[in-house]
């Protein structure tokens, strides 16, 4: 306990927690991602998947939980690192301080950060907790929309790929998420590399290597990610979406199985 | 040619300052940015205006006493260079040039631009030594080096204390200097027995200084007269990692003769 | 008259310091602390004594005008440190070392002194390595070393250009461990303006905080002054903007005594002046004369670019006068040969104040990796400077003021011949003679810092009672305090026109001209006229702007540059009388001709300087006598033991 305490009472503790919880969060963002990407499977692949999660409360709470305690970390640790920094300078320069080799990605992570983590609280909203007030149809389309009542046909699971393509059907809500997406790979393009910096895991011969890690990673988790909402928004899924909302519940499902837990 | 100085002048640290334009005089392009405020200086005395007050002492870019942060960037325009070796050839016939202290927290206003950098020698006084008592070392050739150590400890150890690397970060942070100092040592084998224990003492300091955290934008690496690379941080933060790991180490037991 | 004892110990040279280590006092641990010693300045004599005397228990109080002990003007040596080590197995041995430097410095140094620092500078690099100086290394790991001026071995140890920055980082490491635990009480921004001297024994200070002003007094059981050289006398100089001589100069007034005060080197390789807007030259380390050939157009007035000068019409100067050193011949030599060539009209640059340093044949030879991995920091260094390009074409350079030999005069202690007051390293006089040879000075600061002073403070220490040393409500600190007061009252006070940085520059042009490079009588004798007429319009007219009590760097340069002119005096007197040349101190009445023997046998040149050792082997002591009195002259025969002097060769 006193270690923790001296961990979080240095700045370089702080940075740990950051680059570690960081770390983890970055797992859960390529394995989010990996999932998400069975959406360009047929529908029943990524609807297995999402009942499989759903109907294994030991892996689906812990990772959230988890996920929970990183990010709380990770934005704490990111909070008291900013006052005690803004404090660092009580008098700043007339015209500002000139770029000197630092990136607009690396002097703005505080900000692509916590406008991520806002994108999250709504993200989780949307899709997690499947709330008809935030997923736009009401607003833009004029129309309530309940993803909950979303079934697969063939195997009356809970219908994540139409929920997925009914979601980004709405411009404004796949805008917000691309927005969010692109942030989200700006602060990873950055804070990829701080990680390994920060732990220490650099040196002269490995430091290239890493800055182009954070680099891929960033492009492959902003491609990943957008080309769902993009794809939507190309027409992808919308003939199955119609099937699903016309077709009704499927005659050969039981009961039983269909209605979500969340 | 002539310039316009945009200069922040201020008594001292308990009155409020503000900035003060002055047109120069007529310059030597071959002058440097310290000579030119020279002949500014004297032409301030002589019209019975108090001179402006900045530090500098070598002007050949080595003792680190010279600081500014010139048009929004610590020792001027050029890369690797101190503000005593900043040339007006740099500038052009007319510019307007800002001229600020460094400012952080950690180094207080002492007048006009000069600023108290002090928190760098109680860092040092925390640790930045190898406990080697005058008379006790062994014959210097007892104690091989590996060549590229050797040179990588000299990397670190040109750091000149200017504290440019603070006046650069957006977060004041100290820690290009600090992590240079602890990289120096801790490259050498004569600085193992104390390694961990040094960087704990000297990062805990750091913090007690009041400098910010690093948020590795590279500006320090870019500004520094020296062109210390961030390499070291990350050393540094390697070693506090493992000195953080190891914990407070056993007291000795109480002991006779 | 002031007693001169030089405490040489008796005995043979090689065992004087054993033997002398051996018989000097000790003090018991336990008292040890009760003893409080000043240690003013901390570059790498103040701060290497400082540390020292800590660890041996002393309670050390350490002054220094900077705002941090690293910044003391020791930082910007560049080449390297001598040692006795023979690491390279090329025949050197301490006696050798010993040689070079009593020949280097032309037979006007105190023979055991010299032999000591030999001794000691195989203990400095141990001392150093140990602490973490980054030295250079070979694959192997171990030291590797290169050639300097005056010896034909090669026994530098160096940190790249840096030699001087890591060798002080050191000491201010080892300064910082004492002042973590308490040993030393450390004093920045603290400006010693006087020193305090009670019933004829050095037991304070009195000192001047630089951001506020307040004056305050220190007593101790000795003081130990640390303070550096004065070449800032010249306004143009390699020293940093703040080198001055106030604190020496005030022990001077007070009664100590100033040994060979015109002793001066110029150093051959340095930038030229380029306008009189400078306020500082650039040297250029001697190192790079291994690899870089010096040479200036052969015909009079060649104005062609260097690279149209063909081969044929260049004059390697040094190498033809001085086959057996070339490019690597002492400083006072080089220089002078350098500025014989030029006063011929041979000088390149716009100024014709120039020679060449060329670089083509090693670029040639060992590939220009080879020769940035050596030097890549001062090409870089004079491409800022001179915005030119030194691996294209030859670097520029002229002699300029670099070091000062001569200082407060010490005893074989290092002892003034004020009781209790200690001067080290370039503020004394007591190494060098009349020249010193590269890598030499912070051989000698550490020296003085580490090994000797630690051993022979206790000679006096022990003559003391301990913690009996006077209060600081003693009639001595408050007239010493009262004469600082009246002196900044007189600057403030001044209804003059100039700043101090006028009188100083227009003092540097007086010493240059008249006690620079080459000096005679008439000169000499013409520039004492001047500095007196400077030193009466310095305190009619003189204008410092603001107040006492905050930070003033009018003020601070006021103190300085008037201590400057009376130094200046007193430098030319002691040149007008030393009707000699030696080293540095070249008197152009007394140089060889070709119509004598040493020339026509081939040991030097015409115009090569010529000793008088019959009546000038000596150290001169010079005493303050009151204002504007003459100084007395008092002399310090030197008596060579071992060694024979003899014409000092480097053909």
């Amino acid at each position: 306990m006193i270690l923790l305490l001296k961990i979080w009472q240095s700045s370089l503790g702080k940075k740990y927690i950051m680059a570690l919880s960081g770390g983890a969060m970055l797992l859960f963002v390529l394995g989010h991602m990996a999932g998400n990407l069975q959406f360009f499977l047929a529908p029943t692949y990524i609807n297995a998947y999402g009942h499989f999660l759903q109907t294994t409360p030991e892996i689906l709470w812990t990772s959230r939980i988890g996920l929970l305690v990183m990010v709380g970390l990770h934005i704490a640790a990111a909070i008291s690192l900013t006052i005690s920094n803004r404090a660092a300078r009580p008098i700043g320069y007339s015209g500002g301080l000139s770029a000197q080799g630092s990136t607009l990605a690396a002097r703005t992570m505080i900000w692509s950060g916590l406008i991520v983590a806002s994108f999250i609280v709504y993200h989780l909203l949307h899709y997690t907790l499947t709330l008809p007030q935030v997923n736009g149809y009401q607003v833009f389309a004029g129309e309530a929309m309940d993803f909950d009542g979303l079934v697969e046909p063939k195997t009356g699971y809970h219908d994540i790929f139409a929920m997925i393509v009914l979601g980004f059907k709405i411009p404004v809500v796949s805008g917000f998420y691309l927005l969010s997406v692109g942030l989200l790979s700006i602060h990873l393009g950055h804070g990829v590399a701080s990680m390994f910096q920060s732990l220490g895991l650099r040196s002269y011969a490995w430091w290239p290597r890493i800055a182009a890690l954070a680099r891929v990673l960033s492009v492959v988790i902003f491609v990943g990610y957008a080309s769902i909402p993009v794809s939507v928004l190309l027409g992808r899924g919308s003939d199955y979406v119609n099937e699903v909302r016309t077709s009704g519940k499927p005659a050969h499902v039981s009961p039983t199985s269909h209605s979500p837990s969340k | 040619m002539k310039v316009q100085l945009k200069v922040w002048r201020q008594k001292n640290r308990n009155t409020s300052g503000k900035f003060v334009t002055y047109e120069s005089p007529d310059l030597n392009p071959n002058m440097s940015f310290l000579e030119m405020l020279d002949v500014v200086n004297e032409s301030l005395a002589s019209r019975s205006e108090e001179p402006i007050a900045f530090d500098h002492d070598c002007r050949e870019g080595i003792c680190g006493t010279c600081s500014l942060v010139i048009n929004g960037k610590p020792h001027g325009p050029h890369k690797g260079v101190a503000t005593c070796q900043t040339y007006m050839r740099s500038f052009k016939d007319g510019d307007q040039i800002v001229v600020e202290p460094f400012r952080a927290k950690a180094f207080p206003l002492v007048k006009d631009l000069v600023v108290d950098r002090k928190a760098f020698d109680r860092i040092q006084q925390k640790g930045g030594f190898i406990s080697v008592r005058t008379g006790s070392a062994p014959d210097a050739n007892s104690i091989p080096v590996p060549k590229e150590n050797s040179d990588l400890a000299m990397d670190a150890a040109q750091c000149i204390g200017c504290g440019a690397c603070v006046a650069a970060c957006k977060n004041a942070s100290a820690m290009l200097f600090v992590s240079a100092k602890v990289s120096h040592l801790g490259l050498l084998p004569q600085g193992q027995p104390e390694r961990f224990r040094r960087v704990k003492a000297m990062v805990d300091q750091m913090d007690e200084e009041g400098f910010g955290a690093c948020t590795v934008t590279g500006s320090c690496e870019a500004v520094c007269p020296k062109s210390i690379s961030l390499d070291f941080i990350a050393r540094m933060n390697r070693d506090y990692l493992v000195a953080l790991a190891k914990g407070e180490s056993k007291k000795p037991a109480a002991g006779g003769v | 008259m002031a007693i001169l004892n030089s405490n040489v110990p008796s005995g043979p040279l090689a065992t004087k310091w054993e033997n002398h280590k051996f018989s000097s006092k000790l003090i018991n641990p336990a008292n040890k602390r009760k003893y409080k010693v000043i240690v003013v300045g901390a570059g790498l004599a103040g701060a290497s004594a400082a540390a020292t005397l800590a660890e041996l228990g002393y309670d050390v109080h350490n002054f220094v005008f900077h705002d941090s002990p690293r910044r003391a003007h020791s930082v910007a040596a560049q080449g390297g440190i001598n040692a006795a080590k023979n690491y390279q197995n090329d025949g050197d041995s301490v006696h050798r070392l010993f040689y070079d430097t009593i020949k280097g410095g032309d037979f006007r140094s105190r023979e055991a002194n010299v032999h000591r620092l030999a001794e000691v500078s195989v203990h400095i690099i141990d001392q150093c390595a140990a602490q973490g100086v980054p030295f250079a290394r070979e694959y192997g790991g171990l030291l590797d070393n290169r050639s300097f001026g005056g010896a034909q071995v090669s026994r530098t140890f160096y940190a790249r250009g840096q030699t001087g920055q890591q060798l002080l980082l050191g000491a201010y490491s080892a300064l910082s461990r004492n002042v973590a635990n308490g040993g030393v009480k450390l004093n920045t921004h603290s400006e010693m303006l006087d020193l305090v001297v009670v019933d004829g024994q050095a037991k304070g200070i009195v000192v001047r905080n630089l951001q506020t002003g307040e004056l305050t007094r220190h007593t101790a059981d000795a003081v130990v002054l640390a303070t550096g050289g004065y070449g800032n006398v010249f306004n143009l100089s390699t020293y940093a903007r703040g080198s001055n001589v106030t604190a020496i100069w005030r022990a001077y007034r007070r009664g100590a005594c100033f040994g060979n005060p015109c002793f001066t080197q110029i150093h051959p390789t340095c930038i030229p002046v380029s306008g009189d807007y400078q306020s500082k030259l650039t040297l250029m380390s001697e190192s790079l004369r291994n690899d870089g050939r010096i040479w200036a157009p052969a015909k009079v007035g060649d104005k062609r670019a260097p690279a149209e000068i063909p081969e044929g019409e260049r004059d390697y100067f040094l190498e033809r006068m001085y086959g057996a050193f070339g490019n690597l011949a002492p400083r006072d030599v080089a220089s002078r040969a350098a500025k014989t060539v030029c006063d011929e009209g041979r000088g390149v640059g716009a100024t014709g104040l120039g020679v060449y340093l060329d670089f083509a044949e090693s670029i040639n030879r060992l590939g220009e990796d080879k020769i940035r991995e050596r030097y890549g920091n001062l090409f870089a260094m004079y491409h800022e400077i001179t915005d030119e390009d030194a691996y294209k074409a030859p670097m520029r350079i002229y002699p300029a003021v670099h070091y000062t030999m001569g200082g407060l005069w010490v005893d074989y202690n290092l002892m003034s011949n004020l009781p209790g007051l200690f001067v080290l390293g370039e503020a004394n006089f007591s190494d060098h003679g009349a020249n010193r040879l590269g890598a030499s000075a912070l051989m000698q600061g550490l020296s003085d810092g580490y090994f000797v002073l630690p051993a022979t403070i206790s000679n006096y220490l022990a003559g003391q009672a301990p913690a009996k040393r006077p209060p600081v409500s003693h009639a001595a600190f408050a007239e010493a305090e009262g004469d600082v007061q009246k002196r900044i009252q007189r600057y403030l006070g001044g209804k003059g026109k100039r700043t101090p940085s006028s009188f100083h520059k227009e003092l540097g042009k007086i010493m240059w001209d008249y006690c620079g490079m080459a000096r005679n009588r008439a000169g000499l004798e013409k520039a004492l006229g001047l500095l007196g007429n400077l030193r009466e319009e310095y305190r009619k007219n003189l204008s410092v702007l603001g107040e006492a009590a905050e930070w003033n760097q009018a003020l601070e340069s006021a103190g300085r540059v008037e201590d400057f002119i009376e130094l200046g005096e007193l430098m030319c007197r002691d040149a007008l009388e030393r009707e000699e040349s030696c080293g540095g101190h070249f008197r152009e009445e007394f140089q060889y001709t070709k119509e004598d023997p040493e020339v026509r046998n081939g040991l030097v040149n015409p115009g090569d300087v010529k000793r008088d050792d019959t009546h000038f082997a000596h150290v001169a002591a010079w005493e303050y006598a009151g204002p504007d009195r003459k100084p007395i002259l008092n002399r310090e025969e030197l008596k060579y033991e071992e060694i024979k002097m003899s014409t000092r060769s480097y053909k």
